[in-house]
Order: structure tokens, then C-alpha cells, then sequence
């Protein structure tokens, strides 16, 4: 057997009563999708925000690559090669589309301290750049600045920044929302094109893409899993469909 | 086009008061290339770093009092620490200005690793707090004139130039502003700069890229601090004179006023603004005593309608150091 990508032991937190996660175990494998389900509030991207070092957990351990990074800040994480997407895209708007690809391929080359040389004469690091933004088909509009961009089109960005990294595993956070049914097509295409160079644990509410990639889906419901196997048994599972999916049917 | 015509009338104006013998002239446009390089400093802590610093006095006053207290122990033939070191003063100004850089460099360092734990309005009142408490220190500083501050007889010397003719040292100054701005813009594009502009917009997007946005935070922090103290270095052989008020919040607010007036993250922003000042001053100023009235209408007008200052207003969209 191969170890686990992420591997996440006993996970709690709680925001004074509020238990946000509870006793959590989740693994990520290598070549996986695997995805979180649950509705609003389960506590999802409090937990990505826990495994990516934002957020400290109560109790419970996160390991990357069999290395125990419960107590790593973000920055160190990331760069063992954690990459994040976030819910409400995290980008620079002022800056072009290309300052924010390039940003992400600064840090995946880690040489940030360089003061005089412009960073736009950086030929690796802008061919790092272009290649992300060309595979979630945003090359074009490489020059403009963010704030112009469609609320569709900084999705892609953010998952093009992730890809700048080359990291050994991603954690996307909600990258369908918002993106239409074209959009979310488009995306659902990229992110399976993506598990062959490093697995994801992707958390989602668009159902159609999910039961398109996943391997496995584990549902959050107040902080707890409470189903977690392939798609099959999922939609199969009584209990989830009671909670969450018997919603939408 | 507003950059090139600001240069050239701080090309142009001096030299032509130089012809028609008008020093006082050169003089103004000396005040206020040295406010703008004051400016440049805080300009590149305030619009790439986003750090709100109402303590850039302090590093104004250092690099004052680094000229003021090496030339006052040098004119008066007083070694300082005459019992250990016995270092001599220096009427040179390469030495005074590369002690006046090195100070407020290490003060910067030490005043943003302790207030860069804050954000906001705490970080204001901790740079705040910092210049307040350089400024009672030098009131109550009585080696070095305390209140009453130190005058100097001569104006200090630069090799090959005689820096009593006032065209002379305004091309010092003005070589200086000159420097700074290429540095501004050099650090703008780099690398640096770009992980510096992302910290400023999404502190969370840089370090999930595993940037220490933190950290390019304090470093140009220091950078700011040793321009500015530079500036000050000029601006007390401008005088001859130094004084516990280049430390007062009245002087950090109105390097902050420079900066505002002609434009944040714009590179000649603090040039123009720095320029606008002394222009009103000099001329409302003769009008009125009260001409800050019309300075406070103007910041509000463009605070309100403007907020890419002048520069943004002459010339149109904000781009970040153009
Ligand atoms: N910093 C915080 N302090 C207190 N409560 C918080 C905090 N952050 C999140 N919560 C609460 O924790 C719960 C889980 O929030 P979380 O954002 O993880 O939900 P989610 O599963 O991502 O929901 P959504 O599907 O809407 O994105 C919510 O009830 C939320 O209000
Ligand atoms: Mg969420």
C-alpha cells in the first residue's frame, strides 16, 4: 500500500459551543479525487483551513507526505507542496492576471528576494506562469487586471495559481461555485486531467461534478463525517441522503 | 508626461534662479526636492506595502540628528565617547549620510518588528507612540541643545563640491530624489515587489504560496525608514539646524501629507505633492497665516474625489510606481 498524500487523525475544533470539527478522519491517496459533501455551515472550509495551517486545530493530527505539520504555519506547508484554492477567490485585483500566476510560481520557486531585477525578465518564472494560466484557458486575457475578470474566469485563476506550485496534493475549496453549467463543465474537465499529477480533496456542492470525479466522498454534517466510501454507496446511503443529497432529490 | 514636466521644472527652475541670481529660490526647490525624497521613502512603506506609518518623523529626525550631532562634535573639536571610543565628528557628507541610512535603518528594523504584529489603526498608534517617544527623548536630550536643538555654523562638505553655493547642494539633493525614485521603481517590478503588492491586497494568498508576506513587509519597512532618514540628513544641513520637531507627529503627518497630496503608489506622487506643499506654503503662506485651511481643503477634495492624487488626476488611471 501506498501512504496517504494527507492523512488527518481525530481532527476537533470548536468555536466556543459551536463544534466546527469533530473528531474528523479523512485521507487523501495518491491519483485520488477525493471529495467533502455537506451543507452549509458542516464546517467544510473550516476544515481546509485547518489542514492548510490557517486555522489551529483543538485537538488531532494533520501529516503531508507522512510528516506530522499539525503545528506549521501555512507558509511551510505550502511549500512541502500544499496548494489551496479558496471558496471567495484570494487575488491580487489590482494586479494583472499574469502578476497573480506569477506570484504563485515565485513561491513555488522560493527566490522572492530579489530586489532590483524586474520580475517580468524572469523567463522561468514566467513560462511557469503562462503554462497555468494557458491549461485553464485564461492566456489571453493574461494582461488584464483581476477586477475586470469574470467571477467565472478568477475561479480558473485561482486554480491556475494553484497550478504554478506543481504541488503533491491540492485542496479546492468550492471551485465550481458560480461557474455555470458551461463553466462548471470546463472545470470538472481541467480537475481530471489534474488528480494524475497530484491527487485533490475537493470540497464542492455541485453534485453532477462530484459523483463525475470522485473516488470517494466522505459527508460532513456538523463537523462529523458520517458516510465516507466510493460514489455508489453514497448516493446509496440512507443516512446521507436524509441529511443532504434527500434535499435535492 | 506629469513626470516629465515635474522634472524638468526641478531641472529648470533652479537653474534658472541660479541665472538670475535668486537663491532663495534654489532654496525653496531644495526644501522641497528634500521633502519629496522624505516622501519617496514613506511612499514605498505606504502605497506597495500598505503599512499606515504616522512615525515617519523618527527617521526624518535620526537622520537629522546623525548630521547634527557628527558635525556639532566636529566643529566644536569634541571626540564623542571621549573616555572609550573617542570617535571624532565628521563634516563630511557621505559619512554623515551613510550614518544617517545605517541608524534609521536599524531603528526601522526594530520599530517594524515590534509594531508589524499589529494592522490598522494599532499599527498607526504604535508608529505614532515610536515618534512620540524619540521627540520627548531629544527635548530631554540636553548633550545635544534638548529643546533649544543644534545649530551648525557651517554647512558640511562633499568632496569636489562647494556645498555653500546653493545650486550645488540642490544637485546633491536632487541626484539623491533622482536615486530613490529609480530604486522605488526598480523594487516595484521585482520579485520583491510583486510578493510585497500581493501581501498588501491578500496576506492569506501569499503565504498560501509559502511567501513570508510578513517579512517583505518589514524589509521594506527598512528601506522606507533609511530614505527617509537620509532625507533628514539633508534637511538639517539645509538648515544647520536641527531640533526635537523633525521628530514631532506634526512632521510624520505631513511627509504622509506629501505622499496623499500627489498620489499613493504612484512614483512621482510624492515628488508632486511634496512640490504642491511647498509651492502653498510659500505662497498662501504669505497671503495668510492660516493657509493650512486651504492645504486642509485641498487633501480633502482629494481624499474625497481624487484618491490617486495629483499625479493620478493629471494623469488618469492608477497604475502601481508609474
Ligand atoms: N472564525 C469563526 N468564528 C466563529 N464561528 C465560525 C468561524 N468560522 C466559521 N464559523 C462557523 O463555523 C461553521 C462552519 O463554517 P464553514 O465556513 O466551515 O462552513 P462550510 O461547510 O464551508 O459552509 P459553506 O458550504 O457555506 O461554505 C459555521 O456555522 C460558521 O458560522
Ligand atoms: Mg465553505
Amino acid at each position: 500500500m501506498t501512504e496517504p498524500v494527507l492523512d488527518i487523525r481525530g481532527l476537533t475544533k470548536s468555536f466556543g459551543a459551536l463544534v466546527v470539527s469533530d473528531g474528523i478522519d479523512l485521507s487523501l491517496n495518491p491519483g485520488e479525487i477525493h471529495a467533502v459533501i455537506g451543507p452549509n455551515g458542516a464546517g467544510k472550509t473550516t476544515l481546509i483551513a485547518q489542514i492548510c495551517g490557517a486555522l489551529a486545530p483543538d485537538a488531532g493530527t494533520i501529516r503531508l507526505k507522512g510528516q506530522d505539520v499539525t503545528a506549521l504555519p501555512t507558509r511551510a506547508r505550502a511549500r512541502m507542496g500544499l496548494a489551496r484554492t479558496f471558496q471567495i477567490s484570494a487575488l491580487a485585483m489590482e494586479d494583472t492576471v499574469l502578476q497573480n500566476a506569477l506570484l504563485g510560481a515565485l513561491g513555488a520557486a522560493g527566490n522572492p528576494w530579489r530586489l532590483f531585477r524586474p520580475v517580468l525578465s524572469d523567463r522561468a518564472l514566467r513560462a511557469r506562469a503562462e503554462a497555468a494560466l494557458d491549461r485553464v484557458g485564461l492566456l489571453e486575457k493574461a494582461a488584464m487586471r483581476t477586477a475586470d475578470l469574470s467571477h467565472g474566469e478568477r475561479r480558473q485563476l485561482e486554480v491556475a495559481v494553484a497550478l504554478t506550485l506543481e504541488p503533491a496534493a491540492f485542496v479546492m475549496d468550492e471551485p465550481m461555485a458560480g461557474l455555470g453549467a458551461e463553466g462548471g463543465q470546463k472545470m470538472t474537465a481541467l480537475l481530471d486531467t489534474l488528480r494524475h499529477e497530484a491527487p485533490i480533496l475537493l470540497v464542492e456542492h455541485d453534485m453532477d461534478a462530484v459523483f463525475a470525479l470522485a473516488d470517494r466522498i466522505s459527508v460532513l454534517v456538523y463537523g462529523k463525517v458520517i458516510a465516507s466510501g466510493p460514489p455508489d454507496a453514497i448516493r446509496a446511503d440512507a443516512a446521507v441522503r436524509d441529511a443532504y443529497l434527500g434535499e435535492e432529490a | 508626461m506629469v513626470n516629465a514636466a515635474l522634472v524638468a521644472a526641478l531641472v529648470g527652475v533652479p537653474l534658472w534662479a541660479h541665472v538670475a541670481g535668486e537663491p532663495f529660490t534654489i532654496t525653496l526647490a531644495t526644501r522641497a526636492v528634500i521633502f519629496a525624497l522624505a516622501a519617496v521613502g514613506l511612499n514605498l512603506a505606504l502605497g506597495l506595502g500598505g503599512l499606515v506609518s504616522l512615525g515617519h518623523a523618527v527617521f526624518f529626525g535620526i537622520g537629522g540628528y546623525a548630521m547634527g550631532i557628527l558635525a556639532f562634535h566636529a566643529q566644536n573639536y569634541l571626540p564623542m565617547f571621549p573616555e572609550t571610543l573617542a570617535i571624532e565628528g565628521t563634516k563630511s557628507m557621505p559619512v554623515i549620510w551613510l550614518v544617517a541610512v545605517i541608524a534609521s535603518a536599524l531603528a526601522a528594523l526594530v520599530i517594524g518588528l515590534l509594531s508589524l504584529r499589529t494592522a490598522g489603526v494599532y499599527f498607526i498608534m504604535i508608529t505614532l507612540a515610536f515618534g512620540q517617544m524619540f521627540y520627548y527623548f531629544t527635548i530631554s536630550w540636553s548633550a545635544y541643545g534638548g529643546e533649544d536643538g543644534l545649530s551648525i555654523w557651517v554647512r558640511n562638505g562633499f568632496p569636489g563640491l562647494n556645498t555653500l553655493d546653493p545650486i550645488q547642494f540642490y544637485g546633491l539633493c536632487f541626484t539623491l530624489l533622482c536615486g530613490a525614485l529609480w530604486l522605488s521603481h526598480r523594487i516595484a517590478r521585482s520579485p520583491f515587489g510583486l510578493m510585497l503588492n500581493a501581501a498588501r491586497q491578500v496576506p492569506h494568498r501569499v503565504e498560501t504560496v509559502g511567501l513570508d508576506g510578513q517579512r517583505a513587509k518589514l524589509v521594506v519597512f527598512v528601506i522606507s525608514g533609511a530614505i527617509t532618514g537620509l532625507a533628514g540628513a539633508l534637511f538639517a544641513d539645509l538648515n544647520r539646524f536641527v531640533s526635537p520637531t523633525m521628530f514631532s507627529w506634526h512632521m510624520s503627518g505631513e511627509i504622509m501629507i506629501f505622499v496623499i497630496l500627489g498620489g499613493v503608489a504612484r512614483l512621482f506622487g510624492p515628488v508632486a505633492g511634496a512640490v504642491l506643499f511647498v509651492a502653498m506654503e510659500h505662497v498662501l503662506g504669505d497671503l495668510s497665516d492660516y493657509w493650512h485651511i486651504y492645504l486642509g481643503a485641498l487633501l480633502l477634495g482629494i481624499v474625497l474625489f481624487a484618491r490617486g492624487g495629483v499625479v493620478g488626476l493629471l494623469a488618469g488611471r492608477a497604475k502601481s510606481h508609474d
